[in-house]
């Protein structure tokens, strides 16, 4: 066992390094840098840069376009990434409904869909929960009744992340009600977001942003050959689905940038104040996350290696998920607490590209510690809540 | 010791909630955080005819001759209703600096129109370099002749934009964070040289950024003492500390109880989510926490309305609590809240915003338990 990198894992983070410094977009860097929210074709714009490199399916099969990295080579590119302050991926097409394509999907729609998630051609969004149906996701309503070579759906799906965006939904329908198991009569459909019938209205949260949305389906023609996979069989390719979404949850490489971050703020003065360093009491709640982030680190490492020697991601992926957002809150609260007063202002108008910095409130980011803040309380609650994960630990790992 | 209220203050906090529960809902507090005002001019103007302006002043002043324990029975009712309004900033700041520190001409020009209503006031005790050092103070006064010449910076002034007197703490002798050499003026907000940026808060209060350049004022706006102003600061950040701690768990009850009642409605796996030991587990130990609070911020009350030695360490002890057990009771709610917790339309939000707002001002957990930890053993 050794934790340096060889030669040529060395070499690789030096291409890696190199990319992000070269081919990150410079007005998508500064943006980034200016805490500035990215539109949707800057998303796509950086999206494509890495689909160009080659880049885009980090964890796809190579037959598929994938990049076929070993666990080491995609730590290294998810440290690179958060270390150069690039964009997330944005998980819809590319981490979630893409593996489910390739993996469950029939010749036809991995030609039909497989390349435009790849290229980020398509925007993808997720229809899971309803408004009935969150931690008991297995209560799902939304009913896809089969007619003639169509199915018609009807129900609402709810906290569409950035389904305002989107071109594609993938959803979980019912096809059945008459099953000795709820989780049995549920079926995995894609469906064009243009289709008529379809409505989206956002939810606007706490912090005022407006992020998520409620999609609502009206007697919507989806056609049979974008059923996924068999009829009825919707759940367990869900629950991949979602072991994927939560390893992607975990973000321990962006929560160690953040944490270098808040330990460079630290060391200044910020608006005439004592550098944070000074304080104890800070530092020692500073030092404690970095522990704990460490030790995430390395889970999420052994994960991914399950998952480049060809498991799924298993139950254990519950705890990447319950840490890795219990560690970015964490983050979230230090982050606020270091920027004491200035924390309060609401002024989300002055996070635009090059917003005067005579009229700027508080310093860099402080005003948006808080409204990061409270947007990220969703993280303990979204992709299954941490109470539910630790129910799939004591049943499914334990045994319970 | 006796833990009962008299009669006047039983009536004092049953006119409070009557205001509340007929005229202050939910949807009411969101109109009048959303104004151009940021608070309802009628309900504050309500407040001076109902005389809750004037609860903490002398009767000489037109006051009730009330105090901490008047002001607790107000602010936790205030955070039951999640009020808009700037009481803390005029009464308890502004108030609590004059009611101290103002001559009778001066309380007549400032501190009557307060009281009546007429005048916004607030105390600008917060520096862009300060924290939560109250004695950090860089802002300068040198005299000039009969006048005063004031120059710098205050930061995060509740109620700043909508207020016409600004009591400014201000060096006149000492370095940086020494506690002696600080003067407060009275400064009118219409002065020359005074430049104000009001914003909205995360709370949905107001405040403001505010700047002094070369701002002339006589000497009749001196509160008190040329150099000796901390003393009197100091004891009106504990006010409004133990005010802000009452706030905080008047917010911490409603959660718990708009929690339980949330997961008894909640239905998942086919039953109220309530049922559930896991939650159960963690509502009582919201309960708990609320129950803890409220103790202690009777116990800090009562020996800052009292004035024991020990009115100091309380309020550190208080804020220390709103600040850990607080912080925890406003997450749990969200929490067990689900999805719906993190949205704009739910209450429970705003209630949870105004909770971490209250821990981020006048010293965090950690400020207060390292006043406590110094504290030499008796």
């Amino acid at each position: 066992m050794h934790v340096t990198f060889t030669d040529e894992e060395l070499a690789f983070r030096d291409e890696v390094r190199s990319f992000f410094l070269d081919e990150l977009p410079d007005d998508i860097r500064n943006k980034r840098m200016q805490d500035v929210v990215l539109d949707p074709e800057d998303q796509i714009r950086f999206q494509k840069c890495l689909f160009k490199k080659g880049w885009a399916g980090v964890n796809w099969p190579v037959e598929y376009g994938g990049t076929g990295w070993s666990a080491v080579q995609q730590y290294i590119f998810a440290t690179e990434m958060a270390a150069a302050n690039a964009p997330g991926i944005v998980a819809f097409g590319l981490n979630m409904v893409g593996p489910i394509v390739y993996t469950f999907g029939n010749e036809e729609q991995k030609r039909r869909f497989l390349p435009d998630i790849l290229e980020s051609n398509i925007w993808w969004c997720q229809g899971y929960s309803e408004p009935g149906s969150g931690s008991d996701l297995a209560s799902l309503k939304m009913r896809a009744d089969k007619v003639d070579d169509h199915y018609v759906i009807n129900g609402t799906k709810t906290w569409t992340t950035l389904g305002q965006f989107a071109d594609w939904i993938f959803c979980l329908v019912r096809t059945s009600t008459d099953v000795a198991r709820r989780q049995d009569g549920i079926s995995f459909l894609l469906v064009d977001m243009s289709t008529p019938g379809v409505s989206i209205k956002p939810i606007i949260t706490l912090d005022g942003d407006h992020e998520v949305n409620e999609v609502h389906f009206e007697d919507v023609e989806v056609p049979i050959e974008n059923l996924v996979g068999e009829e009825g069989k919707g759940w367990t390719y869900g629950k991949v689905l979602l072991q994927h979404e939560r390893t992607n949850i975990t973000g321990a490489a962006r929560s160690a940038y953040r944490l270098r971050r808040l330990r460079v703020q630290a060391s200044k003065s910020i608006r005439g104040a004592n550098p944070l360093t000074e304080d104890r009491n800070f530092m020692r709640k500073l030092a404690a996350i970095e522990v704990d982030l460490k030790a995430l680190e390395f889970t999420d490492l052994r994960t991914l290696a399950a998952v480049a020697s060809g498991q799924a991601p298993g139950p254990e992926s519950s705890i990447l998920k319950v840490k890795g957002t219990e560690i970015q809150q964490m983050i979230d609260l230090l982050t606020m607490e270091a920027a004491a007063y200035y924390a309060l202002p609401y002024v989300r108008d002055q996070y635009v590209l090059d917003f005067p910095e005579i009229d700027r409130i508080g310093e860099g980011a402080e005003t948006k510690s808080s409204l990061h803040y409270f947007n990220n309380r969703k993280a303990s609650i979204y992709g299954g809540s941490n109470e539910i994960q630790k129910n799939i630990i004591a049943k499914h790992v334990l045994g319970l | 010791m006796d833990l009962t209220l008299n009669e006047v203050q039983s009536m004092l906090a049953e006119s409070v909630d009557k205001f509340i529960t007929n005229d202050y809902d939910f949807d009411t507090r969101q109109k009048y955080a959303g104004s151009e005002l940021g608070y309802s001019a009628d309900v504050w103007q309500t407040f001076a005819d109902l005389g809750w302006t004037a609860v903490p002043f002398a009767e000489d002043d037109g006051g009730f001759a009330g105090g901490p324990i008047e002001i607790m029975l107000m602010m936790q009712r205030f955070g039951r209703g999640l009020l808009v309004e700037p009481y803390l900033a005029n009464v308890v700041l502004a108030g609590g600096i004059l009611r101290r520190a103002a001559n009778t001409s001066q309380k007549a020009r400032w501190l009557h129109p307060i009281i009546s209503g007429e005048l916004q006031a607030t105390l600008a005790f917060v520096e862009p370099q300060s924290r939560y050092d109250i004695a950090n103070i860089l802002t300068t006064a040198v005299i000039d002749g009969d006048d005063w010449i004031l120059n710098g910076s205050k930061g995060v002034v509740f109620n700043g934009g909508n207020s016409g007197l600004i009591i400014m703490p201000a060096r006149t002798a000492g370095e940086q964070s020494d506690e002696d050499g600080i003067t407060l003026f009275a400064v009118e907000a219409d002065c020359d040289g005074i430049s104000i940026k009001s914003y909205a808060t995360i709370d949905g209060l107001q405040a403001a950024e505010i700047t002094l350049t070369d701002v002339r004022v006589n000497s009749d706006t001196i509160l008190g003492a040329v150099g000796e102003g901390f003393p009197t600061l100091d004891v009106v950040i504990d006010e409004a500390t133990l005010a802000v701690c009452a706030e905080a768990v008047g917010i911490m009850q409603i959660l718990k109880e708009k929690t339980v009642e949330y997961t008894k409605n909640r239905v998942q796996f086919g039953v109220p989510i309530s049922s559930f030991q896991a939650l159960q587990h963690r509502m009582v130990d919201m309960l708990t926490d609320c129950e803890q609070s409220y103790s202690l911020l009777l116990w800090a009350t009562m020996v800052n309305a009292d004035e024991t030695a020990e009115a100091k360490r309380a309020v550190s002890a208080i804020k220390y609590m709103i600040g850990t057990a607080g912080q925890k009771v406003g997450q749990e709610a969200v929490q067990l809240h689900g999805g719906m917790g993190v949205t704009w339309e739910m209450d429970v939000a705003h209630y949870f915003k105004r909770l971490t707002a209250i821990c981020q001002m006048f010293g965090n957990a950690d400020w207060h338990l390292d006043k406590l930890a110094d504290v030499p053993a008796s």
